[in-house]
């Protein structure tokens, strides 16, 4: 199998970028969330998403070959190299805010998994076929908190809408094409995340019918995430706060 | 206003062949989220096979006033145990 080394790495950026920035931001919620087994069950989920940056960064760094490892890729690299959707960088807004934009993230998730445990590179395949457990897991978790907060009190379904409209306009973003994704889908590395779109709105659609949530009619998505061409000045702050000990301290371990 | 969630018992079982055991208790809306939190709270390092939750208002329990009645009695009664017999040696441990 012949593929573009730089296309591959920039599809692996992507995938260990998503995982790393939202496992950052929903880490930011230890210690704070509503009550103590929501705080515990995100801290988990921020777990196993950090675990997932790990493999991805990892072979990410394998392929770069430049002999730098995951936490190099994650600790010392500037806001425009990050190649992660604008959707996971957003602020948390929120409990229900948060929790949507988990269930918006784990449902392309578990669809994406799922293709990619067929993947041509077996790294790739073991990496989703590890990785499709834990989210397996977590949409089942954020589509009943997300049915229970909509199809709750009226405030929490306010709450809801709101974080809907709000959110919306980010999902476009995952299911772009360019010529890094056309090079993994003619390598049978990925598939077109253009080609993943009605699985997904399929699954979206009948969770936020069940939370009484009407999806927005509005097309317009926001983007330059994943390309890494403009991110949201969200992204900047999140990598002050995650780098800080690295760049402070550059090479320390403990 | 009451804005608690209900209380659920956990029981948790470790392996397959054992009994569940009762590892502790959460606060959940319904049993299903009290399932997904027992997993979140109870097995996040790798201990269990099964989790069975009950709502605590469904356990009925005795009253620690009754321990006289209820327990004292058979504290007198060895012959209950079953020590008075002669196990041969080929049974082995029991």
């Amino acid at each position: 199998m012949s593929v573009d080394k730089q296309h591959l790495l920039q599809f692996l950026l992507r995938q260990g970028d998503n995982t790393l920035v939202l496992g950052h931001r929903v880490s930011e919620w230890c210690g704070h969330s509503p009550i103590l087994e929501e705080d515990i069950a995100l801290a988990n989920t921020a777990l196993d998403l950090i675990g997932q940056t790990q493999m991805w960064l990892g072979y990410a760094a394998e392929v770069q070959g430049e002999g730098k490892s995951a936490d190099d890729l994650a600790f010392l690299r500037d806001a425009w190299d990050f190649r992660n959707v604008l959707l996971t960088e957003l602020p948390n807004g929120d409990f229900g805010r948060t929790l949507l934009r988990q269930f918006l993230f784990d449902a392309f998730q578990s669809v994406l998994m799922g293709r990619l445990m067929q993947s041509s590179d077996e790294t790739v395949a073991a990496i989703a076929a590890k990785a499709s457990k834990e989210v397996a897991y977590h949409v089942e978790r954020s589509a009943d908190t997300v049915v229970g907060l909509g199809d709750g009190t009226e405030e929490s379904h306010r709450r809801m809408q709101e974080a809907l409209e709000y959110l919306w306009p980010y999902v476009g973003e995952m299911f772009a094409s360019d010529e890094t994704d056309a090079a993994m889908a003619a390598a049978g590395i990925a598939p077109d995340p253009a080609s993943l779109r009605e699985e997904y709105d399929a699954l979206i659609s009948k969770v936020l019918t069940d939370a009484t949530l009407d999806i927005p009619a509005a097309t317009y998505a926001h983007k330059g995430g994943r390309t890494g061409y403009m991110h949201t000045e969200h992204l900047g702050h999140l990598l002050t706060s995650m780098q800080w000990l690295q760049r402070a301290y550059p090479g320390c371990e403990w | 206003m009451k804005n608690e969630w209900p209380l659920w018992e956990i029981f948790i079982r470790g392996q397959h062949g054992m009994s569940h055991r009762h590892v502790g208790s959460l606060h959940a809306p319904d049993a299903e989220m009290a399932v997904k939190n027992a997993r979140d709270v109870y097995t996040r390092r790798n201990e269990g096979v099964s989790i069975w939750v009950v709502e605590a208002k469904h356990i009925s329990a005795t009253a620690p006033g009754d321990k006289g009645p209820l327990f004292e009695p058979s504290e007198s009664k060895i012959y209950r145990h079953p020590t008075f017999f002669d196990i041969p040696e080929e049974v082995g441990s029991m």
